[in-house]
C-alpha cells in the first residue's frame, strides 16, 4: 500500500509539475463549456415561416398579422393546402408552417378553445425549439388579449410537430455532450501520454525491473486522474447550472456515481492506448483520432444517432460515449432513476471491465 | 555464481544481437564488459534485468533463472540503465524517495550504502534532476539503482558522457560497493575503464572475444607492438599500411601503433622507408601492450 500511495505521490508531482498539462486540465473544460454554450443558444432572427389558414377570419389574421410584425419571423408563403407543406419544407428555406384549422374563430367563441399547429423542420432542433416557443409566445399573447375582462377564458391550444427529427433529440444536449467530451479527452489522452512517457524516458525500464505488479502501476496511473477528472466534471454541472441555467432533474447521486464510472471507462481506454503505442505522439494521435472523433460524431452528441446510416447506427453501439449521454441525458433531462438506465450502465460497466481485463493482460511485463 | 550466462541467442530480425554469449560472473566480484556500439552489450544487460527474454539459453542472477523467477530477480537487483532514466521534474530527493518506496524501504535505511555518492549531490538536492550535469545526474542514478541494497548490480554505461574527473570517482565509488560484497556487472566502451575491473570480457558484433582479467588479458597480445610518430600523421599511417610487412596499424593518441607480420624485424629499416617517402622527425619505439591493443588485435 505504501508502494501504491508512493507511486501516486510521484503521479500527482507530474501533474502539477506541468504547467501545460495542467493547463489542459482545467482551462480547457471551461473554455468549452463556455464556447459551446453561447455557440449554440442561438437568438433566431427573420426566420421565414409559411402560413396555412383553413379559417381566413378575423382572430387568424390577428394573429399572422402580430407573427409577421416581429422581428422574429418573416412570412415567406401562404399556402392553401396540407400537402404543400412538405414541399415548401423541402425548398429549404421555410424553417416552420403555422397551420390554423377550419373554422378557428367560431370554434374559439362556440367551445372557448381553437387548435394551430406549429410544424418545424427539426433538422437544427435548437432552432426548431427555439421557433416553436416563440411562436407560441406571440399566440399566447394575442389569448391574453382576447381575454381581457372576460370571466371564461379563450383558449387556444398549440400542437407542435416538429418534422424530420421528431424526438428533438439536442435540446440542452450540448451539456452532456461536452461533458463526455471532455472527459474522454483528459482521461483517456492524458493517461495515455503520461504512460507513454514513462516509455519514451526509459523511467519504464526501471519500474519494470522493481517488485512493483502491473496492476500497481496501472492504477496507481489511474487514481491521481479520477480525482482530476471527477474535479472537471463538477466544474462543467457546475457552470451549467449556474451560467447556463439549465436544470438537473435527476438524483445527484446517481449523476455522481455514473460520471465516476465512465471516467473510469475512459481512463481504461488510455491505459490501453499506452499499451499499443511507443511514444507520447502516437498516444496523442490515437487518443484524438481514435477517440475523439467517434465521441463527436457517433455518440449522438451532435448529430442524432436515429437519423444516421444503419451501418454507423450500429457502430455507435460499441462507443462507450453514446451510452454516458444517454444515461446523463435521462438523468439531467428527464430526471429519471437508476431503473431507467441499469441497461446502459451495466454495458459501461461491462466494458470497462473488458478494457482493463485488456489492458492489465496486454500490459507488457518486459521490453517488446 | 552471481551471474551465469550460457549459450544465449538474442536476434532482432535479420540482426544476431548476441550469438552463445557464455559467463560466469562470481559474486562480489566487478565484471566488465568491453566493447564498441552496438555490441549487444545493452541487449545483454536487459536479458539479465529479465527485460527480454532470449531466444534461446539459459541465464540466470543470484541464483533465480531471468525467465521464470523474473519476479525475485527484480527485487534484489540494481538496474542502471544506459539512458539517464530518472523522472527529470521530480528533484533529486523525490527520486530517491520514489525509488526507495517502490523498493519497499525508505532512504534511511541504506542510507549508509549510498552514503558516499549521495554526499556529493545531497547540496542539489531539491533541484529537479533534469537540471543536474551529466556526472550528477549519473550518480543520482546510481544512488537510485542501490537504495534497495541490491545482491546484483547491473550498470550499462554508467560513465558515457561523463567528464574524466566524475568518471574516476565513480568507478572509485565502485570499488567500495564492492567491498561492500555486491556483485557489479558494468559496461564501458571506454578501454581505460577495462583495467579497473577484476575481469572483463571483450564483445563484439554479439561475440565474446575473450573473458580474462586485464593483467592477463593483455598477455593475449603476443606480438611486439612499436609507437611510431612522424610530422604527417595521416601519410604516416596510409604509408605504413602500405609497407609490405605490415600486419596491423592503428591511430593510438598521439602515435600510430604499429605491428609487423616477421618476428624478427630491423627497425631502420622501416625508418629508412617511412623517410624515402617523405616523412620526417620519425620516432620508433616499443611499447607496452594495452587492453585496446589486445580489443584491436582481437576484434580484427
Amino acid at each position: 500500500m505504501k508502494l501504491f500511495l508512493g507511486f501516486i505521490k510521484k503521479e500527482f508531482y507530474h501533474i502539477l509539475r506541468d504547467r501545460r498539462s495542467l493547463f489542459i486540465l482545467f482551462g480547457m473544460p471551461i473554455v468549452q463549456i463556455l464556447l459551446f454554450g453561447f455557440a449554440i443558444t442561438n437568438e433566431i432572427n427573420n426566420v421565414n415561416i409559411a402560413i396555412l389558414d383553413h379559417s381566413k377570419d378575423v382572430t387568424t389574421k390577428k394573429i399572422i398579422d402580430n407573427i409577421s410584425a416581429s422581428k422574429y419571423f418573416s412570412i415567406n408563403a401562404f399556402i392553401q393546402q396540407e400537402n404543400d407543406i412538405e414541399s415548401v419544407f423541402k425548398k429549404g428555406q421555410t424553417k416552420a408552417v403555422i397551420s390554423f384549422e377550419k373554422d378557428f374563430n367560431q370554434h374559439l367563441i362556440k367551445n372557448g378553445q381553437a387548435t394551430v399547429q406549429i410544424i418545424t423542420d427539426a433538422t437544427d432542433p435548437n432552432t426548431a425549439n427555439t421557433i416553436s416557443n416563440y411562436v407560441n409566445a406571440i399566440i399566447q399573447s394575442q389569448v391574453k388579449e382576447l381575454n381581457k375582462g372576460i370571466d371564461k377564458g379563450y383558449q387556444i391550444i398549440p400542437q407542435t410537430r416538429m418534422v424530420y427529427n421528431p424526438e428533438l433529440k439536442s435540446v440542452f444536449m450540448f451539456v452532456p455532450g461536452i461533458m463526455t467530451v471532455i472527459l474522454m479527452l483528459v482521461s483517456a489522452m492524458m493517461t495515455s501520454i503520461s504512460i507513454t512517457r514513462e516509455k519514451e524516458l526509459g523511467t519504464m525500464e526501471v519500474i519494470l525491473v522493481s517488485p512493483l505488479k502491473p496492476l500497481q502501476v496501472i492504477a496507481g496511473k489511474v487514481v491521481p486522474y479520477i480525482a482530476l477528472s471527477v474535479i472537471n466534471a463538477t466544474v462543467i454541472i457546475l457552470l451549467s447550472l449556474f451560467v447556463f441555467k439549465m436544470p438537473i432533474q435527476g438524483s445527484l447521486i446517481l449523476l455522481a456515481f455514473e460520471t465516476v464510472l465512465f471516467i473510469v471507462t475512459a481512463l481504461a481506454l488510455g491505459i490501453l492506448i499506452s499499451t499499443i503505442a511507443a511514444t507520447q505522439q502516437t498516444a496523442m494521435m490515437i487518443s484524438l483520432m481514435g477517440l475523439m472523433l467517434p465521441v463527436i460524431i457517433l455518440s449522438g452528441f451532435i448529430f442524432p444517432i436515429s437519423s444516421m446510416p444503419l451501418v454507423l447506427q450500429i457502430i455507435s453501439n460499441i462507443i462507450p460515449a453514446k451510452w454516458f449521454i444517454i444515461i446523463l441525458k435521462a438523468i439531467m433531462l428527464k430526471g429519471v432513476g437508476f431503473s431507467f438506465i441499469w441497461k446502459e450502465t451495466l454495458i459501461l460497466l461491462g466494458m470497462t471491465v473488458f478494457f482493463i481485463a485488456l489492458s492489465i493482460k496486454k500490459y507488457k511485463i518486459r521490453l517488446e | 555464481m552471481s551471474i551465469s550466462v550460457s549459450h544465449i541467442n538474442k536476434s532482432y530480425k535479420d540482426i544476431r544481437a548476441l550469438q552463445d554469449v557464455s559467463f560466469e560472473v562470481k559474486k562480489g566480484e566487478i565484471f566488465g564488459l568491453i566493447g564498441p556500439d552496438g555490441a549487444g552489450k545493452t541487449t545483454l544487460f536487459r536479458i539479465l534485468a529479465t527485460l527480454l527474454i532470449a531466444d534461446s539459453g539459459q541465464a540466470s542472477v543470484a541464483g533465480h533463472d531471468v525467465v521464470k523467477d523474473y519476479k525475485t530477480i527484480r527485487n534484489c537487483v540494481g538496474y542502471m540503465p544506459g539512458k539517464f532514466s530518472l523522472y527529470q521534474d521530480l528533484t533529486v530527493e523525490e527520486n530517491l524517495e520514489f525509488f526507495a518506496t517502490i523498493f519497499k524501504t525508505t532512504i534511511k535505511e541504506n542510507y549508509h550504502l549510498i552514503e558516499d555518492i549521495y554526499k556529493q549531490i545531497e547540496p542539489f538536492k531539491t533541484r529537479r534532476a533534469g537540471k543536474l550535469s551529466g556526472g550528477m545526474k549519473q550518480k543520482l542514478a546510481l544512488c537510485c539503482a542501490l537504495i534497495h541494497k541490491p545482491e546484483v548490480l547491473f550498470l550499462d554505461e554508467p560513465t558515457t558522457g561523463v567528464d574524466p574527473v566524475s568518471r574516476k570517482e565513480f568507478w572509485d565509488m565502485l570499488k567500495r560497493l564492492q567491498q561492500k560484497g555486491i556483485t557489479i556487472l558494468v559496461s564501458t566502451p571506454y578501454m581505460d575503464e577495462a583495467s579497473l575491473c577484476d575481469r572483463i570480457a571483450f564483445i563484439q558484433d554479439g561475440k565474446i572475444l575473450e573473458i580474462d582479467s586485464p593483467e592477463a588479458i593483455v598477455k593475449h597480445f603476443t606480438k611486439t607492438i612499436y609507437n611510431l610518430s612522424a610530422n604527417n600523421m595521416y601519410k604516416l599511417i596510409e604509408s605504413l599500411k602500405t609497407y609490405e610487412h605490415a600486419h596491423s596499424v592503428y591511430p593510438f593518441g598521439e602515435f600510430v601503433h604499429y605491428t609487423d607480420t616477421r618476428d624478427v624485424f630491423d627497425i631502420d629499416e622501416l625508418q629508412h622507408y617511412l623517410k624515402n617517402i617523405g616523412l620526417n622527425d620519425i620516432t620508433i619505439e616499443i611499447a607496452k601492450p594495452t587492453i585496446e591493443d589486445t580489443f584491436m588485435a582481437l576484434a580484427k
